[in-house]
């Protein structure tokens, strides 16, 4: 099992540069399993590409990443989870058939399994209404509910709380705890990470590229 | 995974998802419709000039309707950066590749069975050679248009100008099929000589290019 592995991600002089501007500057640090790591930072400190370049969607200009224990991250894909800022869903189908399709992709049969994921974000698996019109909140549920179709020994979700109101946000940062107490490696960016100051394990603070700061104290990052 | 799996899931929601939008169709069959009748207006020919013109008229249309399906093809994955997900997974890209070719060579084939009786019916068309032919070129000739379309309209997808790029990409790769497509239809309208040789070439086109597309459409897919 992976995330059994001591260190599950490690970045050795990892450089990331889009054109001219370095948008990761030489970051090496290593991260243990089974932890649930909070990333923060201001907008445009590389918090979302470094979370790109760990589940292999950004190549590193320079250095190294490694990811449960593989240097090609395309060799582990089966074992990341993956949810973006924007859903990555199709509108026009329901969850249910989104789901479905995204299961054939990770090679998971059965129907109970995108049944249980939607379940898992409370959402209702019968719902015949394409994700289009669902609610942002509810949108950002079943982006969960993808990321975890393949349950995934690394989940790495970029802003998985924004728009999302108050309660809903709540539990889903409790199934973010619970999904770390089944020794899970999470690795959440957002801005709201007063939601995760229970459960996370640690903040890590960006700037300017940088990690500047690794706490298990949310002020403390802050 | 199987790549065939993986192949017919995508066709399968490709093929669901056009039918619940029709958007590519509804845009391709206004404009085909649009070329018949403005045409048919300008020039008003008799069946022998038809016979000679049509070929080109014919192609050249279903070539400028399926850039518009080409262009939606991607569009759809970039919508909701959809096509990020595909990249996580541990899905091979060219079922990916496949799929898509596959579901825009359907879209156009119906667009072609839809057309036709109007082109036949406006430009007065009979051949007058084996018109059983023209099921091999019209099938090939499709082919070799959605194959390269599908893999220029992956690399025009993270382009600015995307919807100028892919044809200026597609059209001057296409002109040997174009080339065979015209002169076989007008062959075989005509009946002055024989269109083996055009369709032979269509066969070695549709080879070497779906074979290099195959070969090429991972890194497309990988780029940043």
């Amino acid at each position: 099992m992976a995330s059994s592995l001591t260190t599950v991600v490690v970045t050795e002089g990892l450089i990331k540069q889009f054109g001219r501007f370095a948008a990761l500057r030489a970051i090496s640090e290593t991260f243990g399993g089974g932890k649930l790591y909070v990333i923060v930072g201001d907008n445009g400190a590389g918090k979302t590409t470094l979370l790109r370049t760990i589940a292999g969607l950004a190549s590193p200009t320079r250095g190294t990443v490694s990811v449960l224990g593989a240097t090609e991250v395309r060799q582990v894909r089966a074992q990341i989870g993956y949810m973006a800022h924007p859903s990555l869903l199709y509108d026009e189908m329901t969850g249910l058939e989104n789901l479905r399709y995204f299961a054939g992709l990770y090679g998971v049969s059965g129907e109970d399994r995108c049944r249980n994921a939607i379940k898992t974000v409370k959402l209702d698996p019968d719902l015949d209404r394409p994700v289009g019109q669902y609610s942002q909140g509810m949108r950002q549920r079943m982006s969960l509910a993808r990321a975890l179709l393949n349950d995934p020994s690394l989940l790495l979700l970029d802003e998985p709380f924004s728009n999302v109101d108050a309660r809903s946000a709540k539990e889903m940062a409790a199934l973010l705890a619970q999904l770390r107490d089944q020794s899970k490696t999470i690795f959440v960016v957002t801005h709201q990470p007063a939601l995760l100051e229970g459960a996370a394990d640690e903040f890590v603070a960006m700037e300017m590229g940088k990690v500047v700061s690794r706490t298990s104290i949310l002020q403390a990052a802050q | 995974m199987s790549f065939l799996t993986v192949a017919s899931a995508t066709l399968k929601k490709d093929v669901r998802l056009e039918w619940r939008s029709k958007d590519a169709i509804n845009a391709m069959l206004f404009f085909s419709l649009l070329v018949v009748v403005i045409f048919s207006f300008a020039f008003d020919p008799t069946a022998e000039e038809s016979r000679r013109i049509a070929g080109g008229l014919v192609w050249v249309a279903f070539l400028f309707a399926a850039v518009v399906a080409l262009n939606q093809t991607w569009a759809r994955e970039l919508r909701n950066q959809v096509l990020d997900a595909y990249r996580v997974s541990p899905a091979p890209a060219n079922p990916l590749f496949l799929a898509k070719a596959v579901g825009n060579f359907i879209f156009v084939v119906v667009l072609e069975a839809l057309m036709t009786p109007l082109f036949i019916m406006f430009y007065k068309l009979r051949a007058l050679g084996p018109g059983w032919e023209l099921v091999p070129i019209a099938l090939l000739g499709t082919w070799a248009l959605v194959v390269n379309g599908t893999f220029f309209a992956a690399i025009s997808i993270r382009t600015r100008a995307r919807e100028i790029m892919l044809p200026l990409l597609l059209f001057p790769l296409s002109i040997p099929a174009l080339l065979a497509m015209v002169n076989a239809t007008t062959s075989i309208l005509t009946g002055e000589e024989s269109a083996r040789f055009w369709i032979a070439l269509l066969v070695a086109y549709d080879v070497v290019f779906t074979t290099a597309c195959l070969l090429l459409f991972e890194t497309v897919l990988e780029a940043e």
